[in-house]
């Protein structure tokens, strides 16, 4: 098992720290697939998480310079590591300046992550800091709990309001209610809502606009002839939905979330090379 | 005892204090032959600071007329007075200390613009003088870098890294956060910095060593030093020796002093091929090991010159221990109870003398001359000695 990259373009190393520090607040431990083409950071929905799960898919080529895998067999070429993304948070941060960053799977006092950064230096000679991450390499037999996940046959697909303003009705829902509703129709008409004994709220979104799925999704080309004006909601965990909001250093070029009728909340952001999913299960 | 700062100086004079509250509670305050002495010193003894301001640093330098005079106080107090360093510059005029020994009280005054007199009034204890034996002249290594080069390689470093490693080489420094053996040492993220000695103002390597020491005690002086601008020289030997970080201009010198841990093999770190670290083993030197049951036991029984309060009650044989426990390895705590073999790595205390004798004799004594242990008095409960 073998694995080498290397950044040298400050620009890429920035946006993939953006990348790994988003990822680093929404979760402390997660699974870093490798392979040929892609970077994938997967959680995996446990009881431990609340039952929220995430996925991210980086292409390799928009980031990084060289790239060389050799994994697990021939025909399994991929890599599966656990890995602490604070750790590899805390490494990318001190080399934001730095004239290359290699990144390299070694076996240290155990599986690592050894990422070196080459930083200007006052003489002729490169500063040179290491770190070595600590990583668990995961065996094969594993390799079936991080697949990707299924896009969940969703009753309403609608795009996000501007992130600025949702996390801000979200985090001040929160000193409110441990619960809020989200609910959207196929009208681009979207509620955020908290009931509690006291006081109830709700925030209304209009004209946000339904992606139009069809090629891709799994729903079906044929209309579903539901009503528009039929809202299908989402009661979840307020701290999950706005842990997952506070995370975002980028504003995605595109912002959505399917809803799973009282079942599944599935957000869905789109950067130009990096995309990420995050799944937060309704609750009763 | 009369001292007046002016102008800039107040503001070097607050940034001093600041930096010296990043390592004990107290200030020490003594005025000596060479100007006034300020000094701190952390619980477990194991890093101490001291700021000379000679006499050319003040408009006015008056020594007080009992010639032993010298005090400690708390810091925060001292701290209160020159709070908001962003303004002092602009507001403060001059700053007066002065000895007040009717009341017991040392007070500063504070001249600030437009006639204003703020004037706080501290009250001290008396104390020991507090003087930790180092010689700069006797390292075999020292190292001078511009303040800039320090704090960058700092921020490398989580804030709450405690215990940084040090190594040298003819033509390189390597920088490690130093991870305890345990259990969740092979689980610990390692960092490592690499600098050439190019980076480097003074570059004089005699020895190959490698160092371990506490950062968070320096982080007070890099603070200071960045601000006055002045390069920082380090000076240290081998494992066990103290570290010395010191600033010096014309008229003040800061020394910061760190015990390092004493080790019989080489710290376990990761070995990167690309470094030549050396492998230093050290003998065990009695003295410096840090069983303090033994140690306590010699300095009774042998013909060392007691110090004016002997330290030998249980209780605070054991608050001393709890004082160090959490600079040191969780094995401690287990070893304290072992009878035979000393301890795997400890930080060493570092040796006090207990009266100060002239300064003049001070740069001559070693490690190894100087054997007494000075009192704690800041310890209320302990018996004391008249």
């Amino acid at each position: 098992m073998k694995f080498r990259a290397k950044i040298i373009d400050v620009g890429c190393l920035n946006h993939f720290t953006r990348v790994v520090n988003t990822v680093s607040r929404l979760t402390k431990a997660c699974v870093l697939r490798l392979t040929c083409d892609h970077l994938y950071f997967v959680l995996s929905g446990r009881v431990a998480t609340g039952g929220v799960s995430m996925w991210c898919e980086l292409s390799q080529v928009n980031f990084f310079d060289e790239f060389q895998l050799e994994g697990v067999s021939a025909d399994a070429n991929e890599i599966f590591l656990e890995v602490a993304p604070e750790n590899f948070s805390r490494a990318l941060k001190t080399a934001q300046n730095a004239k290359s960053v290699k990144i390299k799977l070694t076996k240290k006092t155990c599986p690592c992550l050894t990422l070196a950064a080459e930083l200007p230096s006052l003489s002729s000679v490169s500063r040179v800091v290491t770190h070595d991450i600590p990583v668990d390499v995961i065996p094969r037999r594993l390799w079936h709990d991080f697949r990707e996940p299924q896009m969940p046959d969703f009753d309403v697909s609608i795009y996000l309001p501007p992130l600025k303003t949702m996390k801000s009705v979200v985090d001040r829902m929160k000193n409110l209610s441990n619960y809020l509703v989200l609910e959207a129709n196929l009208n681009g008409e979207m509620n955020l809502k908290i009931e509690t004994d006291l006081v109830s709220v709700t925030t209304h979104f209009k004209e946000l606009g339904n992606p139009p799925w069809g090629d891709d999704g799994s729903q079906s080309s044929s209309p579903t002839h539901r009503d528009p004006d039929l809202m299908a909601e989402a009661r979840v965990d307020i701290k999950k939905l706005q842990q997952f909001l506070m995370g975002q250093q980028v504003n995605p070029s595109k912002a959505m979330c399917n809803i799973v009728h009282r079942r599944i909340l599935h957000l869905i952001f789109l950067h130009e090379d990096v995309s990420l999913q995050y799944f937060i299960p309704a609750v009763v | 005892m009369d001292c007046v700062a002016t102008g800039g100086n107040v503001k070097v004079l607050a940034k001093a204090i600041h930096s010296l509250s990043r390592i004990g509670e107290e200030l020490y305050l003594e005025p000596v032959e060479d100007g006034l002495a300020l000094r701190s010193v952390n619980s477990s003894r194991s890093a101490f600071a001291c700021f000379l301001l000679s006499p050319l640093f003040f408009q006015r330098f008056q020594a007080p007329s009992d010639q032993s005079f010298r005090c400690k106080m708390p810091i925060k107090s001292v701290q209160a007075v020159f709070k908001s360093l962003a303004s002092l510059d602009r507001s403060v005029e001059k700053c007066r200390i002065q000895l007040n020994s009717e009341k017991s009280r040392l007070t500063i005054t504070l001249h600030c613009k437009h006639g204003l007199l703020k004037t706080h009034n501290l009250s001290f204890q008396d104390c020991e003088s507090l003087q930790a034996v180092f010689d700069k002249d006797s390292c075999a290594n020292v190292l001078q870098a511009q303040p800039r080069l320090m704090v960058d390689t700092v921020l490398h470093f989580p804030p709450s890294l405690e215990e940084v490693n040090l190594s040298v080489s003819s033509d390189r420094v390597w920088l490690r956060n130093h991870v305890e053996d345990d259990a969740d040492s092979s689980r610990a993220m390692m960092t490592e910095l690499c600098l050439s000695a190019e980076e480097f103002d003074h570059f004089a390597v005699s020895t190959q060593t490698s160092i371990t020491f506490c950062l968070k005690e320096l982080r007070g002086l890099l603070v200071f030093a960045e601000s006055s601008g002045l390069p920082i020289s380090m000076y240290f030997d081998e494992p066990g020796s103290p570290v010395i970080l010191s600033v010096t201009d014309s008229v003040l010198e800061g020394n910061f002093v760190l015990a390092t841990l004493s080790e019989e093999s080489h710290p376990k770190n990761h070995v990167n091929s690309n470094t030549k670290c050396p492998d230093t083993e050290q003998p065990p030197d009695d003295f410096m090991s840090d069983d303090m049951d033994s140690f306590l036991i010699a300095m009774e029984t042998s013909e060392l010159p007691g110090p004016s309060h002997v330290p030998t009650s249980p209780p605070r044989l054991s608050n001393r221990k709890d004082n160090r426990k959490h600079s040191f390895s969780e094995e401690e705590q287990e070893e304290e109870a072992l009878t035979e073999g000393p301890p795997n790595k400890k930080f060493c205390s570092l040796f006090f003398g207990s009266v100060l004798p002239t300064p003049s004799h001070m740069p001559n004594q070693t490690m190894q001359s100087q054997e007494v242990l000075a009192s704690d008095s800041e310890d209320e409960n302990e018996p004391q000695t008249s």
